[in-house]
């Protein structure tokens, strides 16, 4: 292993730790707080939209003065999506990954760090992500092969 | 109910946000998890280790804040079983059809100003708030 494939994979563990603490601090990690949050008809928690908007913030400013240097630190090149068109597709995607996120609150990020807290359904949870993931991707080779 | 907590909330989402402006700097990547995780179920060369270490360290961040700060963190389990199961289908097929969930469109894309993920964001938080009224308001809860 080179310097910088050590180095990235060491960085990347540290900044997962980072996610981890920010939804853990900001409660995103408690499928109730998220639940209550999108109850906007019932008794409303309006804190995720802060941590949304927090989040959104830094990563603004932050992802414009990183952006302005030529390359990452320990990587060649920036890897930032390019499609900037909106398609059926998309919307399908996101509508989907809407209900399932309401149906009991949960959604990948804290699904995983919830896994450090030994919770079965959570752990239940992120298997069937993984299934999901990729029962898409046999359905999308199958109709490719067609 | 759940009480509002502004200031944690601002707090936390200014670390999501640090570790996603990170991630970029350092190794020039979007902090979207549904693509990490789903990256790293197709083992590709060269990208595997990352993504295995961001995730292992999303798992064992809720270990390490305890150590760290001497607090339990407690969470309403979600039920019923069957209930988790499904919504983790449908969010699973939901972030490959749609290419990202909360963190990757909701957090980075709109930070990029990225109208393919603003118009995501738009889109699941709406579902989501229907999903939720619809559950709560019409079912009167899952059971």
């Amino acid at each position: 292993m080179t310097n910088s494939a050590l180095f990235r994979v060491v960085s990347a563990f540290v900044v997962g730790l980072i996610f981890s603490f920010g939804l853990i601090v900001s409660q995103m990690i408690d499928p109730l707080k998220v639940l209550n949050f999108l109850d906007i008809f019932g008794n409303w928690d309006p804190s995720l939209a802060l941590v949304l908007i927090s989040a959104i913030i830094v990563t603004l400013i932050g992802y414009k003065l990183v952006l302005s240097r030529q390359t990452p630190i320990f990587e060649d090149l920036f890897r930032v999506p390019g499609s900037s068109e909106i398609d059926l597709k998309l919307l399908v995607g996101a509508a989907l990954f809407g209900i399932g996120w309401g149906l009991i609150g949960l959604c990948p990020g804290p699904a995983l760090a919830g896994i450090g807290l030994v919770i079965p359904q959570i752990f239940l949870f992120v298997v069937a992500v993984i299934i999901g993931i990729n029962a898409y991707r046999i359905v999308l080779n199958w109709g490719q092969k067609l | 109910m759940t009480e509002f907590t502004p200031i944690s909330a601002l707090i936390g989402g200014g670390l999501i946000g640090l570790a996603a402006v990170l991630l970029m700097l350092l190794n020039g990547r979007i902090a979207g998890i549904s693509g990490i995780l789903g990256g790293l179920l197709r083992f590709d060369k060269g990208e595997f280790g990352w993504r295995a270490a961001f995730i292992a360290g999303l798992i064992v961040g809720p270990v390490v804040y305890m150590r760290m700060t001497g607090t339990q963190i407690s969470i309403t389990t979600p039920e019923p079983g069957w209930a988790v199961i499904l919504a983790g289908l449908i969010v699973g097929v939901g972030t490959q059809i749609g290419n990202g969930c909360t963190s990757g469109h909701g957090v980075c894309g709109i930070a990029r100003l990225s109208g393919r993920s603003i118009a995501a964001t738009v889109t699941f938080l709406l579902t989501g708030v229907l999903t939720v009224t619809f559950v709560r308001h019409g079912l009167g809860g899952l059971a």
